[in-house]
């Protein structure tokens, strides 16, 4: 099959472009530019408030789906009408907490004719927080030393180790700063009781926040953009960000996609130290929410990921446009009570 | 003292670091100084065009060369 012959359908999660923005929306629009009018976008929403299920000219038709706690056979059932209305090419999952069960089901989806492009579940626990100091050691890596917390009382041996600043991070999404026992207990507290346990005591690391896109088959790169956070949010989010040429970054991208055989997307978050080591603090595993500037600065991973599931062959990319940069903005879409009443009540919009 | 290689300069004075996306607006005397030393001009000839074409006694032009140099290492644009 080719791209070109017939109009895609493509599903796509994440059209929570909120203030810490999923994915999704940024995902749609490198598509739409890829693949012009030929694509048909399907958007796969949890809660009925996500701005992208209301921005037609982006996505066609959405759908919800359950929530990742109520499992794989779950989500197959719905797809499987979903697929069966639309009948589903590629579906591009957005969410981390999502991946676990996109992956569990990826052999059903492809025997559904739904074809993805994602890592293995091994390679999603490696990448993991609780597991990435590790990976860094195994693969000689430059990765923040940690501590994996599961009592308060823990938190004292940790910073003996790790010292003050200390970093505090959520098994799945929050990081604090601490300054001291007494904020590292409260951060603690918040983050268990919001995400459960453990909770990740990361070395703090000062120097400039870096992060890097990259699309991969397995084996190599395909493409790699570094983009500097210019300015960012409360949440640590970059609301503005600039491409930037920075062969070590390059360098650090395929290292990684060598040692993990990584396949898919994802997303290094790199803080550059003063002595210009740079130090994996996250890996992502899929697209991040600024996405779209891979397709602006001439990379278009989104759509070359499509192209990759649908068995295509993708040559690396080896050019994209240094200092290309993006700025986000908030914008109050209005629509009718009715739009929000259909998916509350029908789950379809 | 070499500009470094990639940085990209304008007319108008800005400046911008492509390796880490660090930009600064800089006054027109310091514009006219970047070209020069993109050009490839050495130090000592670009103080020699600065004297002959502004009015500025030698001993000032050393110290605002020094505190010029100081501000383009910090700001990563040299290579040491």
């Amino acid at each position: 099959m080719t791209t070109h012959n017939k109009t895609l359908v493509i599903a796509v999660t994440a059209l929570n472009a909120v203030d810490n923005p999923g994915p999704g929306v940024a995902v749609i629009r490198a598509l739409r530019e890829g693949f012009g009018k030929h694509i048909r976008i399907i958007g796969l929403s949890y809660e009925s408030l996500e701005p992208g299920v209301y921005l037609h000219e982006l996505v066609n038709k959405t759908y919800q789906i359950p929530y990742p706690s109520a499992g794989a056979e779950a989500l197959v059932e719905r797809l499987q009408y979903i697929h069966g209305q639309e009948q589903i090419d590629v579906v591009i999952p957005n969410f981390d907490a999502e991946l676990y069960n996109f992956i569990k089901v990826s052999a059903r989806l492809s025997m559904m004719g739904i074809h993805t492009y994602l890592p293995t579940g091994e390679q999603l626990d490696a990448r993991d927080k609780i597991n990435l100091s590790k990976l860094g050691k195994k693969h000689h890596l430059f990765v923040p030393e940690d501590n994996i917390v599961t009592r308060a009382d823990d938190l004292k041996k940790a910073a003996e180790e790790l010292d003050y600043p200390m970093v505090v991070k959520g098994k799945y999404y929050e990081a604090y700063i601490a300054q001291s026992e007494e904020q590292a207990r409260k951060y603690f507290y918040q983050l268990s009781a919001k995400w459960g346990l453990p909770v990740i005591c990361q070395k703090f690391i000062k120097g400039t926040e870096i992060n890097v896109a990259v699309l991969s088959d397995g084996e190599k790169a395909i493409s790699i953009i570094p983009m500097r956070k210019l300015y960012i949010t409360d949440k640590g989010k970059a609301w503005a960000g600039i491409t930037i040429e920075d062969d070590d970054l390059l360098q650090l991208a395929s290292n990684f996609v060598k040692a993990t055989k990584w396949r898919g997307a994802f997303e290094l978050e790199i803080m550059r130290d003063p002595d210009g080591k740079p130090y994996i603090m996250e890996v992502n595993p899929r697209f991040p929410a600024w996405i779209y500037l891979t397709a602006a600065a001439g990379q278009n991973q989104p759509a070359a990921l499509v192209k990759m599931a649908l068995g295509e062959k993708v040559d690396e990319f080896n050019e994209y446009q240094v200092g290309k940069m993006f700025i986000r903005y908030a914008w109050d879409h209005v629509t009718d009570v009715s739009e929000f009443q259909q998916l509350s009540a029908f789950g379809e919009l | 003292m070499k500009l470094k290689k990639n940085i990209a300069t304008s007319e108008n004075g800005f400046i911008f670091n492509p390796s880490t996306g660090d930009s600064f607006s800089s006054n027109p005397i310091a514009a006219e100084i970047l070209t020069l030393m993109k050009a490839g001009q050495s130090a000592e000839d670009i103080k020699t065009e600065i004297l002959n074409r502004y009015d500025v006694d030698r001993a000032q032009l050393e110290r605002d060369w020094e505190d010029w140099v100081m501000q383009l290492r910090d700001a990563n644009l040299i290579d040491l």
